[in-house]
């Protein structure tokens, strides 16, 4: 059996909020041209979702697709279905000027759940974390203090973030220091 | 003498004592307290001494203007310097230390500093550099240095304890001071439904208003504010901070707030300080005004306050700053300090009212109570040293006659008030000066702008110059509803609150008193306080030809305080503009720039500290490294290994111990870091042709090709091996720093000059690790894994193969950076670790030896192998470091192409790379010069080439380098002089190292057994 370690596996903070990083998750990257019906066609069927709009995440049961930018998606999907699936992809993405590729391995993800969860966010991200400005359902690619990374507003008290697996420690870090009791600073929460 | 009033105190608990201590005296106050107020009700007047002339100084404000009151607080890890002891809120245990002094507060030997005033002029500093050099280091320097500074700095190894953080919010309005005014404009804007953020810097709402006293809406002041900040509370789309000071104020409404979360409670959990980045629509400038000083002699002893500030003291804290306390003003506010003390019970023998013709209703209330008033008086001087004894009183158009001395143990002054104007000027905004008011306030036709070219920040009440509750309170409304139309909201209809207070009379304005005061008077009239400037050094900067404020201001000193001429600045520039005999607007005023009081270092550093100081990148195979013996290298934001070293081992042992093992027989190296970059597409070929210099796109599926990438001015920017995985695909490996940064040269010429090609690029670095696995039992190792057939058959040098290796899924480039037979492994990051510990495993029968980089290094300079970054340096092209064989000549163009026909990118005189090998075997310094003969025209010795890389050849069993040299190529065998430590560019005795020029190829320099030429970069 093989070993599958992704980045800090089944670490978990408890403060202002709960943090976990999750364990290994399917991810294949997308360029292609959003206008091109063969490509949306193809994309919206693997996923089993709808294409989605700028800045937004369309899910379904085990499958998101984000829209990344202009010209870029990333689906997630189980781990263990990246790689045929990726294949997948390219072959049927093959008349197309289109790119998909695997990268499962390249991320790490987290979850974070609580009530405080954008006044935490707004301590480490520039970005307008308001309820207008970020939605749920949005995703925002965006810096967290000084690596880059996405969050996608899951539900009310809770969000998916992700960032690059080299710098997992230093987001679980980041993101345990932000949520530290005693930090609260009640600016959405508690409005 | 100061003291604790029977009763009163609007901000104190008197129920609540709380213990504290000053110099290590034990003090109590009371909650509420500032470590100010509970100074002064206990008596204890003197908190300080001066910069410069140690002069014995007392609180003199009652907010962030204080320029005295300056103290140490905490000791330890927490001992911070210079904190105003009038915005310290005590707490229990507080420990404060006053400063400038030696050996006690009572009894200093700095103050001969005053008795040598005389010596120590305006410009002294700049004055010193004019006697002989020697003087300065014998005499100046020694005396400054030990002047120097207010308080302490913390101990060096102190390490602050506390956490601090950062919070971004986005608004439509952001609102500050939390005054009136601004509560006002917060109403104003919020009843438009914008997001209105509010911040005030002090622990309580209203600002000066419950003290001065009046009604809005027919409401004491305090009852009305507490009714607005309600309503506020009450509204969604409304956020109230208090202990939030705005700092500044920059581009594009971008606003920095800084909020005192934990400074009055330091034993909470949380942060101590939260730094407010805020992107507000509107911001509106709320600041209020501050009162300034007036200038006459002895105006610095302990005991003489802002009048302002004696009411506060008064009012807020319960606190008299003296029994009988003697008002001196040029205007009607001051009268306030008279009412206030008088109806506290408390003595005011005489208020000096500097105007001929007296003060207003305010004056006539004054006398009403028994106050004696003389209209046209000033003080001549104030009698006393420590502490205030009485003043000597005079007529204010004279030179300073006595008229009377008035017995007193404190002075309230006010020579009028200036709006804060801060946050207004700091992007921009500009000033016009107000004869009426003798103040210079925002000029509303010039404010700072936005993006759009619209004001981007509205002055509101006492901080654009209208100072009356009524006048305030109309101009906050009308400020707070600009706001949210700015902000794209449509104003509520509302009416502005009715306010009633006295009408005042006009001020005079009184910059010199009295205003015929001779050299004596005026050598001890101060303008600023903590830097000892006194109105004789400004007429003296003038007289020695200073006329812009700006620099008089660093001449003199004036305003360059901690606390930035908050009190000195307008009565300073009026000083300067009477001995220039210019009108005021004419001289102007310094710059205000951020932030408006000092913030803490920690604020602005946020979370960055310990671990997260900085991101630290992580292979999968750290911590396997970590568990082995790596001492790291820091490779941009990833730690490698640099050696691993064993029990017994220096690190310069352990690089040995590996490259040995490697070279005889396996070595293992994690190359994870290494940029991986996919293109693909139709246009991927004709791509790369254009981002390297050699051929890219006839490279065939199913093999590898080292390229060199330059920039468009040809400069030789990364290197690496390009892998083609299919027709339209390649993989580009860069160096560990370039893989994002040549990511985005990529698209960078993707989407801005060839937009229409077909390509599409994915930075594929963290999805693999890598691993090389280098030396002659390489394949013997792989083999034991089984699944792949690696044979030099199957898998030839610069070939590639994928399928499965002992399992595990992988892609094998047969690529060498050692000049061994070496494999390079990709696997999925999450397999990386098994990967590597399953080769150490099966590799102990051949004694597997993890090396670092210093190793890699070594061995690839040993194959002479460059390496970006220490042969190339921005400033050199391939054809310099006889990369020619890697430059296509086939190919019409490649980016850097037409700058490497440029002239001086043809000469023959660029240096070229060598290999240097010295004659007694030692290792060169690195970055030595070859020496010439003569000197360059900036009289330094000639030189003709520089080593770009040296190390200790276990190999080769001596030291080897590379380096640039002049003609180098044409001059194998010639020997050459190098600089040694200790060279000295000017001098005539030349340490050198003589070293021989050679091939840089210093190992197996025909491919030797591996058949290996040329491969991938760490």
């Amino acid at each position: 059996m093989s070993e599958i370690i992704a980045p800090l596996n089944g670490a978990a903070f408890d403060g202002l909020l709960r943090v976990d990083a999750l364990g290994p998750q399917g991810q294949i990257t997308l360029r292609g041209d959003f206008a091109a019906p063969a490509f949306r066609d193809v994309v919206t069927e693997v996923a089993g979702t709808a294409f989605p709009e700028a800045r937004r995440v369309e899910a379904a049961g085990d499958r998101a697709l984000l829209w990344m930018s202009p010209d870029e998606l990333m689906l997630l999907l189980p781990y263990e279905a990246a790689t045929t699936t990726a294949a997948d992809l390219a072959q049927r993405l093959s008349g197309e000027h289109a790119l998909a590729v695997d990268v499962s391995d390249a991320r790490a993800h987290f979850r974070l759940r609580g009530a405080p969860l954008r006044d935490v966010l707004a301590k480490i991200t520039p970005a307008d974390v308001s309820p207008a400005a970020l939605p749920e359902g949005e995703l925002r690619r965006t810096r967290l203090a000084q690596i880059a990374a996405a969050v996608w507003l899951t539900g009310p008290q809770e969000a998916r973030l992700f960032c690059f697996r080299s710098v997992a420690q230093y987001a679980f870090d980041l993101l345990s220091t932000a949520a530290a009791p005693g930090s609260e600073v009640g600016y959405f929460d508690g409005r | 003498m100061s003291r604790r009033l029977p009763e009163g105190g609007r901000f104190t608990d008197r129920s609540q004592r709380i213990g504290f201590t000053f110099n290590g005296r034990s003090f109590q106050g009371f909650a509420g307290d500032t470590l100010a107020s509970a100074l002064l009700g206990s008596n204890q007047v003197l908190m300080g001494r001066s910069f410069k002339y140690h002069r014995p100084r007392g609180v003199v404000a009652s907010g962030v203007e204080e320029p005295n009151a300056l103290v140490g607080l905490g000791s330890g890890d927490r001992f911070e310097p210079d904190q105003r002891a009038t915005t310290t809120e005590i707490f229990p245990g507080l420990e404060a230390t006053s400063q400038n002094h030696w050996p006690s507060l009572e009894r200093d030997v700095g103050a001969i500093n005053d008795k040598l005033a005389r010596f120590l002029p305006a410009g002294f500093y700049y004055k010193t550099f004019l006697a002989p050099v020697s003087f300065w280091k014998h005499v100046y320097e020694p005396f400054i240095r030990r002047s120097a500074g207010l308080g302490k700095a913390p101990d060096a190894e102190a390490r602050d304890p506390d956490t601090y953080e950062h919070f971004n919010v986005t608004t439509d309005v952001l609102v500050v001071g939390g005054g009136v005014a601004g509560l006002q404009a917060a109403k104003a804007a919020a009843d438009s439904g914008a997001q209105v953020l509010l911040m005030e810097q002090t622990a309580h709402w209203g600002g000066r208003a419950p003290v001065d006293g009046g009604t809005i809406e027919g409401l004491d002041p305090e009852a009305w504010v507490s009714r607005t900040v309600a309503a506020l509370e009450a509204m969604p789309n409304v956020r109230l901070r208090l202990r939030c000071m705005g700092a500044g104020i920059y581009d594009h409404g971008y606003a920095l707030g800084y909020e005192r979360v934990g400074d009055h409670r330091p034993e909470a959990d949380g942060p101590r300080h939260r730094l407010w980045r805020i992107r507000a629509g509107h911001i509106v400038s709320a600041t209020g005004a501050l009162e300034r000083p007036l200038s006459f002699a002895g105006n610095d002893l302990p005991g003489v306050m802002l009048a302002s500030a004696v009411r506060d003291y008064v009012v807020n804290w319960g606190v008299a700053p003296g029994d009988r306390t003697v008002v001196v003003t040029n205007n009607d506010d001051a009268y306030r300090t008279a009412i206030a003390l008088k109806k506290a019970g408390l003595k005011v023998p005489a208020v000096l009212d500097a105007r001929q013709h007296g003060g207003g209703a305010l004056m006539q209330e004054a006398r009403e109570l028994g106050i004696r008033v003389e209209q046209g008086w000033a003080v001549a001087k104030v009698k006393g040293g420590a502490s205030v004894t009485g003043v000597a009183a005079c007529l204010q158009i004279g030179s300073g006659v006595v008229m009377e001395e008035i017995a007193c143990d404190a002075v309230a002054m006010s020579g009028g008030w200036s709006p804060v104007v801060h946050l207004w000027s700091h992007c921009g905004g500009k000033l016009r000066w107000d004869a009426e008011g003798a103040f210079f306030r925002p000029d509303p036709a010039r404010p700072a702008t936005g993006a759009d070219g619209q004001p981007m920040i509205s002055a509101a009440g006492a901080a654009n110059g209208f100072g009356g509750l009524k006048d305030a309170l109309e101009d906050a409304d009308r400020a707070g509803k600009f706001a949210c139309q700015r902000a794209g909201f449509k104003p509520a209809e509302g009416g502005v609150p009715q306010a009633d207070l006295p009408a005042e009379a006009p001020l005079a304005p009184v910059w010199l008193m009295p205003a015929g005061a001779g050299p004596e008077l005026r050598m001890k009239a101060w303008l600023d306080y903590q830097n000892d400037v006194k109105v004789s050094d400004v007429q003296l900067a003038a007289r020695e030809g200073y006329q812009s404020v700006e620099h008089a201001k660093r001449y003199t000193t004036l305003g360059m305080a901690t606390d930035q001429g908050k009190l000195s600045n307008i009565n300073g520039l009026a000083i300067l503009s009477d001995a220039l005999d210019q009108p005021i607007p004419q001289t102007g005023t310094t710059t205000f720039r951020p932030p408006y009081t000092p913030i803490s270092f920690g604020a602005i550093s946020g979370e960055a500290k310990g671990s997260l100081f900085q991101p630290l990148r992580r292979t999968p195979m750290h911590a396997w490294h970590e568990g082995n013996g790596a001492s790291w290298e820091p490779v941009g934001h990833w730690r490698r290994p640099y050696t691993y070293t064993q029990p017994g081992e220096d690190k310069h042992q352990a690089v040995v111990r590996e490259i040995n093992a490697t070279r005889e027989s396996l070595g293992i190296l994690d190359a994870s870091t290494l940029g991986k970059i996919l293109v693909k597409g139709p246009d991927a070929g004709r791509f790369l042709d254009m981002l390297y210099t050699n051929m890219m796109s006839s490279l065939k599926v199913g093999r590898c090709r080292y390229g060199l990438m330059c920039n468009e001015n040809g400069f030789l920017i990364d290197d690496g091996v390009v892998v083609r995985l299919s027709e339209d695909s390649f993989l580009c490996h860069t160096t560990t720093g370039g893989a994002d940064s040549i990511h985005a040269h990529m698209e960078d010429w993707l989407q801005c000059e060839w937009w229409d090609w077909k390509v599409w690029t994915a930075n594929l670095t963290e999805q693999y690790a890598q691993i090389a696995v280098v030396g002659p039992n390489a394949r013997n190792l792989l083999e034991t894994l089984g699944g792949l057939d690696l044979s030099k058959e199957a898998l030839p040098f610069m070939g590639w193969t994928e399928g499965t290796l002992g399992g595990f899924p992988v892609r094998v480039y047969r690529i060498s950076f050692s000049g061994e037979l070496s494999f390079e492994i990709a696997v999925p990051a999450n397999r990386g670790r098994e990967l590597w510990d399953a080769l150490i495993d099966a590799g102990r029968d051949f004694g597997i030896t993890p090396y670092g980089t210093e190793a890699l290094h070594v061995m690839r300079a040993e194959k002479g192998f460059i390496m970006i970054g220490d042969e190339s340096d921005g400033s050199v092209i391939p054809q310099d470091l006889g990369l020619d064989w890697a430059i296509s000549k086939k190919k019409d163009d490649y980016l850097g192409k037409r700058a490497q026909q440029r002239s001086n990118m043809r000469s023959p005189e660029r240096w070229k790379l060598v290999g240097l090998e010295t004659l007694d075997g030692s290792v060169l310094p690195d970055g030595a010069y070859a020496l010439a003969e003569g000197q360059t025209a900036n009289h330094q010795h000639a030189t003709q080439g520089r080593v770009t890389s040296t190390y200790h050849s276990p190999t080769l069993g001596r030291g080897i380098a590379m380096g640039l040299v002049l003609h180098g190529p044409d001059r194998m065998g010639e020997v050459l002089e190098f600089t040694a430590e200790g060279f000295d560019p000017h001098g005539s005795d030349v340490a050198a190292v003589k070293a021989r020029i050679v091939t840089p190829v210093l190992f197996r320099p025909r491919g030797g057994k591996a058949e290996c030429l040329r491969s991938s970069p760490p």
